[in-house]
């Protein structure tokens, strides 16, 4: 079985919507996956099925050989400490600096002081936060922000990094920067890396896998692809 | 060494969240201690009337008085079939002879007993019960023995006392079990406030893989330690208020029968039990909050 697995997978929202129909993928260790479609697609709703922050209604998704959505609520946080998870709005804590955002879930894991410190700045290193470490979030940039996020979802080496749009909000260049640390981190690390996006450029600059998705629908899947405008399909 | 960092910060978090809902926490504060007040007046009566019964109990015989022209296998007889009735505690045969010697320790009394030829008291079983609400049922059943010729004990007051504890009793457990329940969810709703505030905090937890016992943790201990905090004047009550109480009516109510409870034990219990039901209503209140939040 392969790292990430999805078959025939379907998720209708209580409210009639119907996000994904039918999907069935597979992702290896290390890769590199864009997801994109335009919004409302069904390209969050994809990631979202991988941490479990949305169970599936018919079919199977399997992260590292866990059934995702046979996983019991209780046991979630096992799942999510494997993986890490950058957001377009970033979901930093407002009252927390930097450094203790980022220590924050290795704290509530119960991990050592001296460790966490140790793993807090090889993460900040990575993702060249070094100078900002006292700093509160509303201090920062947008694409600061997203750093301290990055640094958060790889604090702990998963061996899954999932993005929702991490750059979304961001403007061309900063995008650009975000994308380096994240190819980064991919390479370095090894680790597989899922991104949500609509943002053309990036896509088409990083000659990676390319899933498509159209109105809950996988309709293409290139290897190396490039960003396919829905009115060519 | 790690379950210890991850108590140490809920601790933290706990204190930290009463401190900044003063308002909030102090409403659920006074409901608990109005509560346990409650509770503990309660407690107090269930106590003391439990007590009193069994000192009623104690004091409570049924005297069955033997025909005079029964034989001493009638007798025999008697006592065994006496024994073997259930309610039965003790039963104690005493000879008319017996009860006239003991009769004839009182001068007094010795003369007049002199005086006559034939000895005019009756023999008698002295019977103690071990449950008093039968006492009736036992008495009527000795009463239809063979050989007896009446039976005696204090039918009406026992009666009457009896039934009226019992439903004082019942009063006071259904008061405390319904104040428990109101105090549960007064608690439950002054954490969900604090839940609520701190939800974006919550979810970012869940998803950063944080356990659902570590978050739920603070929360519980914040409803502990409003649980506690609530408790404190109700404990305080009981010890000095019944203290007080107690020698205020010096130790008893109307009759010698009715005695009060001494003050020195159990006014420590009653607290204990004060303690324990604040700290677990208030964990129990926020366990019901926080659960609503822990899925997804």
């Amino acid at each position: 079985m392969e790292f990430i697995e999805f078959k025939n997978v379907f998720k209708v929202y209580e409210n009639g919507v119907t996000a994904l129909a039918d999907a069935s993928l597979s992702i290896e260790k290390g890769e590199f996956v864009f997801i994109i479609g335009q919004s409302g697609s069904g390209k969050s709703t994809l990631t979202k099925l991988l941490y479990r922050e949305e169970k599936p209604n018919k079919g199977q998704v399997f992260v590292g050989g866990i059934n995702v959505g046979k996983l019991k609520n209780g046991n979630v946080y096992k799942l999510r400490r494997k993986i890490g998870v950058v957001f377009q709005d970033f979901k930093l804590l407002p009252k927390l600096t930097v450094y203790e955002n980022i220590a924050y879930p290795l704290e509530s894991y119960g991990m050592k002081p001296s460790e966490i410190r140790e793993k807090v700045l090889r993460a900040t290193e990575r993702v060249g936060l070094k100078d900002k470490l006292r700093s509160f979030p509303n201090q920062l940039s947008g694409g600061e922000q997203q750093r301290v996020c990055i640094a958060r979802a790889i604090v702990n080496e998963p061996k899954l990094i999932i993005c929702d749009e991490p750059t979304g909000d961001l403007d061309p260049k900063i995008s650009k920067e975000i994308m380096e640390v994240l190819k980064k981190i991919n390479e370095d690390l090894g680790s597989t890396v899922i991104m949500a996006t609509h943002d053309k450029e990036i896509v088409n600059k990083m000659k990676k896998r390319v899933i498509v998705i159209h109105d809950g629908v996988i309709i293409s899947d290139k290897k190396k692809g490039s960003y396919v405008e829905n009115e060519d399909v | 060494m790690k379950m210890f960092r991850i108590i140490r910060k809920s601790f933290k978090d706990a204190f930290k969240s009463v401190f900044r809902n003063f308002s909030l926490s102090m409403a659920s504060i006074s409901c608990t201690s109005i509560t346990l007040i409650i509770v503990a007046i309660s407690l107090l009566v269930t106590y003391n009337v439990n007590s009193i019964t069994k000192d009623i109990e104690d004091v409570l015989t049924i005297v069955a008085f033997v025909d005079t022209n029964a034989t001493d296998e009638d007798i025999k007889r008697l006592d065994e079939d006496i024994f073997n009735l259930s309610n039965i505690y003790t039963n104690e045969y005493k000879s008319k002879e017996e009860i006239k010697a003991q009769l004839s320790e009182d001068e007094d009394l010795k003369q007049i007993l002199d005086t006559l030829d034939e000895n005019p008291v009756q023999s008698t079983f002295v019977i103690s019960v071990k449950d008093v609400r039968k006492i009736s049922e036992t008495a009527n059943q000795i009463k239809g023995m063979d050989k007896i010729v009446s039976v005696k004990y204090g039918e009406s007051l026992v009666n009457k006392l009896i039934s009226m504890f019992d439903i004082i009793r019942n009063a006071c457990i259904v008061a405390v079990v319904a104040l428990i329940l109101v105090t549960a969810f007064l608690i439950g709703n002054t954490i969900k406030i604090t839940i609520f505030s701190r939800r974006n905090e919550i979810g970012i937890m869940r998803l950063v893989g944080t356990s659902n016992f570590v978050i739920k943790q603070p929360f519980l201990i914040e409803g502990a330690v409003l649980g506690l905090i609530g408790s404190i004047i109700p404990v305080l009550l009981t010890i000095y208020g019944y203290s007080f109480l107690y020698d205020y009516v010096g130790g008893k109510v109307f009759t010698d029968l009715i005695v009060l409870v001494k003050p020195n034990v159990i006014i420590y219990q009653v607290s204990l039990v004060l303690l324990i039901v604040g700290v677990i209503v208030g964990m129990f209140g926020s366990l019901r909050a926080v659960r609503k939040y822990l899925k997804v």
